[in-house]
């Protein structure tokens, strides 16, 4: 008999199923790749063949050049969707199944069975309720692979209403100026944007160029963000005592000159720390994340109670710690290219 | 307690300083006594709880969550203060009841190295995240949330429509919570009665020439020594008669210069540098030993006879501000120097000499005195307008500081460590080194100098991720290197130290340049920074 969980082998450029051929998450060009989300750290192109859900296959599409063109210009690459709940036998008797994971539209854990043994990928998830994706199932399984961006006890979110509320107060405070929210711009901008309306903002929200896209995916999808407009087709005057939305990137950029003396904002578990918040020069640091914070990591690893958790990126010597005094067994997995700083 | 923490919350995000005026200034005019003069003492850093130390912090936090989980948050985070606030478990009896700033102080008052741990616990439990980081900072003294005194002090003179200079004036004769301040400003009370005491006058400051011309018929050089500069002030009369030595930062730091206050018995106010006798600045004439001996007596709060005897001090004086009561500052420069150079002869010549004015008719003549100056070990020029009066803090035009030009060297990056405030999270401050012999025959480097300046936010960005991608080792907080990365060194001055284990230690290295194109092996080695050492 085989080795327990040998077909099964994390490596730098992600996680290895040898009798499938497959990578999960692989940060480089694979024959074979399960995606368990769109970001730009799990998600790339020149693959030949991608199974995910269909909304991130869909989100693939939109960002990233999802197959290699050959020389005739053709797209050799072949999208296999996998809704939620769904299984698809792999190659080498390796079954997958998507399993939602809570973190953006179409993202999901990938539980793989093999010769009576259960591996959960989780991707990157969250416990609390988001409006733009279904939420993180509790699936028992042997080994759990976690992320742990967040894996700090330093990190606790607040309820995401607490921060919306600070958000529109700020709003209605300073009626003459904008709040230019930076937010990532797949998943958290269309989450925050999908609170605001919960909370009762039915006022236009303004966007920037790069978010427009992604956004109408989102409503293609059924999410519902209300009346949307683009910064470039209005007046500096329009937007006072208005949300605009950019990413992250645009928050200290020239364009955001065009806004009438924004009240610079940033939603981002990284929010939590002061300094962080400091250093990206914000003034309304909002604390909202796509990730799990420490108690939900914690909560989540107790609730599936694996025989062992691998830790894929982020702050995994806390995590570690934490399994050792709780006596539970745990590994660190060093894999490249996950970015660990977005959210 | 929740409305300077709200202050504090708001101040940690603010970037304009006339917003931060603003704020201080409002939270100032509606704050009741005595909690604004405590919450104005911490924002100078005019608080000191002696029994309260980030140890003490660090302590506690380690009994109520696993030392490991504490140490790497406390990492992270970059501020012992900060992660504490985030870190500490709440209680599970939501009724907090917050004390007042002037409670809190009294409560961090009476603590004693014995009681702080369990009584820091107990303030902690009645204060949420926000009220415990302003608690927390409070109590270790440095706040690093972009407000340096001089705001706080500036903030208070809008709040009640004062002079800031006034302010300054009185503000070393008073003590926390500052009743007689507010009496005066805000209730329009008697200004304080600070006339007979040794009060510390904010020094008068210089800006970099650069690339700035001056005439020498407007301006006055001197040169600039390479010591402390310290102001003396004697004042009161009979057995309230008082000397003290205070350093440019306003410490008083009297008991570390016995001889200096012995020194001085007229009613004055001096402004100079203290050096130690020797030949190292400047040859017989300077008269002074390097900052290097001078280090020796530093920090110390009693001093040995043979320390008195081998390194004794003396202060070369630059100006007088106050001479038996009579006010100076007003006077031009030219004035003040006269007088200065009368008064030196009541002085005690073994403990007072009178900074030389450096003759030159014209700024390219003065430029190749500085040219030849290196020689002499003395750190460049000072430039004074003749016709100005002594005026606190730095205003452009009137003082110039010429430096001689800067060293340098090429190291190689050893080690890096994460800042804290504001670069926290960042590896900011690196170790870096030189060959000890030539590298391709198997030499290592050694140590040289440590810095954590001269680079750019941009440039910072770069070599943290150059750090984090080329890790081969850590310690703590501490990352070593890929021995690969090529710093270009600028200081001042390199000198002989048994405390490194290169025998040699840099004064005020800083990143000149980043030879991200230069291989390690070309990097400086050790033999030509022992060139380089004049001591």
């Amino acid at each position: 008999m085989a080795q327990p969980f040998s077909w099964i082998k994390p490596e730098p450029h992600g996680i290895h199923i040898l009798p499938a051929d497959s990578w999960v998450d692989p940060s480089r060009a694979v024959p074979h790749a399960l995606v368990t989300h769109g970001h730009a750290d799990h998600a790339r192109g020149g693959h030949g063949e991608t199974v995910a859900t269909p909304e991130t296959l869909a989100i693939m599409e939109l960002r990233y050049r999802t197959g290699a063109e050959d020389d005739l210009g053709e797209i050799s690459h072949k999208a296999v969707p996998v809704a939620y709940g769904e299984t698809i036998r792999l190659k080498g008797g390796v079954d997958a199944t998507y399993i939602p994971a809570g973190h953006v539209l179409g993202s999901a854990q990938i539980l793989l069975e093999h010769a009576g043994e259960k591996v959960i990928v989780t991707g990157d998830y969250k416990r609390r309720p988001d409006p733009t994706c279904p939420p993180f199932q509790v699936t028992p399984c042997d080994i759990l692979v976690t992320e742990a961006t967040f894996g700090l006890p330093i990190f606790t979110h607040p309820p995401i209403e607490d921060e919306i509320a600070k958000l529109l107060k700020r709003l209605a405070d300073e009626p003459d100026r904008c709040v230019l929210v930076g937010a990532y711009a797949l998943g958290k901008a269309q989450r925050v944007i999908a609170e605001l309306r919960r909370a009762g903002h039915v006022a236009p929200i303004y966007l920037h160029g790069a978010m427009e896209k992604m956004c109408r995916l989102y409503e293609e999808h059924g999410v519902d963000l209300g009346e949307l407009r683009l910064v470039s087709d209005y007046k500096k005057d329009d937007m006072r005592g208005h949300i605009v939305v950019c990413p992250p990137s645009a928050l200290n950029d020239r364009w955001s000159r065009r806004l009438p003396e924004p009240i610079t904002a940033m939603a981002s578990g990284w929010m939590r720390v002061r300094q962080r918040a400091r250093q990206r020069n914000v003034e309304l640091p909002l604390i909202i994340s796509d990730h799990a914070d420490w108690d939900e990591l914690i909560r989540t690893v107790e609730e599936v109670n694996p025989y062992e958790s691998w830790i894929t990126h982020g702050r995994e010597e806390a995590l570690l710690r934490w399994h050792q005094l709780t006596q539970r067994r745990a590994r660190a997995l060093a894999l490249v290219g996950y970015d660990d700083e977005d959210d | 307690m929740e409305r300077f923490a709200a202050l504090i919350d708001t101040l940690v995000y603010t970037r304009s300083r006339n917003t931060k005026l603003a704020l201080i200034a409002e939270y100032l005019r509606e704050t009741p006594d005595p909690d604004r003069g405590w919450a104005l003492a911490a924002l100078s850093d005019g608080l000191d709880f002696p029994a309260v130390k980030s140890s003490t912090i660090r302590n506690l936090l380690k009994e109520r969550v696993d030392p490991i989980l504490w140490t790497l948050s406390r990492d992270f985070v970059g501020d012992t203060a900060e992660c504490a606030s985030l870190l500490w478990p709440a209680p599970e009896d939501e009724t907090r009841h917050p004390p007042s700033v002037a409670e809190a102080v009294e409560a961090l008052s009476a603590m004693t190295r014995k009681t702080a741990i369990g009584e820091l616990g107990r303030l902690l439990d009645r204060l949420d995240p926000s009220g415990r980081y302003a608690l927390l900072k409070m109590a270790t003294g440095a706040m690093r949330i972009g407000v340096s005194a001089r705001l706080a002090k500036t903030a208070f003179a809008q709040a009640f429509d004062v002079s800031v200079d006034e302010v300054e004036e009185y503000w070393h004769g008073l003590a926390p919570p500052y009743p007689e301040l507010f009496d005066w400003a805000a209730k329009g009370g008697d200004p304080p009665d600070t006339e007979n005491l040794p009060l510390f006058r904010p020094f008068m400051l210089a800006h970099p020439l650069e690339e700035t011309v001056v005439s020498m018929d407007d301006y006055a050089a001197e040169w600039k020594w390479d010591g402390i500069r310290v102001q003396l002030v004697h004042a009161g009369v009979g057995e309230d008669a008082e000397t003290r030595v205070y350093s440019r930062s306003g410490d008083d730091i009297s008991a570390t210069f016995p001889e200096m206050v012995d020194a001085l018995d007229i009613q004055a106010v001096l402004d100079g540098e203290l050096l130690v006798r020797g030949t190292h600045q400047g040859g017989e004439e300077g008269g002074a030993a390097s900052f290097n001996a001078l280090q020796q007596r530093l920090g110390r709060k009693t001093v040995s006879k043979k320390m008195l005897r081998e390194a004794p001090a003396f202060v070369r004086l630059y100006d007088v501000l106050q001479w038996r009561g009579e006010d100076l500052r007003a006077l031009p420069w030219s004035k003040r120097r006269a007088r200065l150079e009368k008064l030196i002869g009541e002085l005690p010549e073994t403990h007072f000499d009178l900074s030389r004015v450096v003759e030159a008719k014209t700024f390219e003549e003065l430029a190749a005195i500085r040219e030849s100056s290196r020689g002499d070990a003395i750190e460049g020029l000072m430039l004074k307008r003749r016709d100005s009066p002594y005026i606190a803090g730095r205003k452009t035009g009137l003082w110039y500081k010429w430096k001689r030009d800067p060293l340098l060297v090429d190291c190689v990056l050893m080690y890096a460590q994460r800042g804290s405030g504001k670069r926290s999270s960042f590896f900011s401050d690196y170790t870096f080194g030189c060959w000890d012999g030539d590298p391709d025959k198997g030499a290592d480097l050694l140590p040289v100098g440590k810095a954590y300046s001269g680079f750019t936010d941009e440039e910072l960005k770069k070599i943290d991720r150059h750090v984090r991608q080329n890790t081969i080792n850590r310690f703590g907080p501490v990352r070593e290197t890929e021995k690969e990365l090529v710093f270009e060194v600028a200081f001042d001055s390199i000198h002989a130290s048994k405390r490194h284990k290169s025998g040699l230690a840099m004064r005020f290295p800083r990143i000149h340049r980043i030879r991200w194109d230069k291989p390690a092996h070309e990097a400086d080695r050790i033999e030509t920074l022992l060139a380089m050492v004049r001591d």
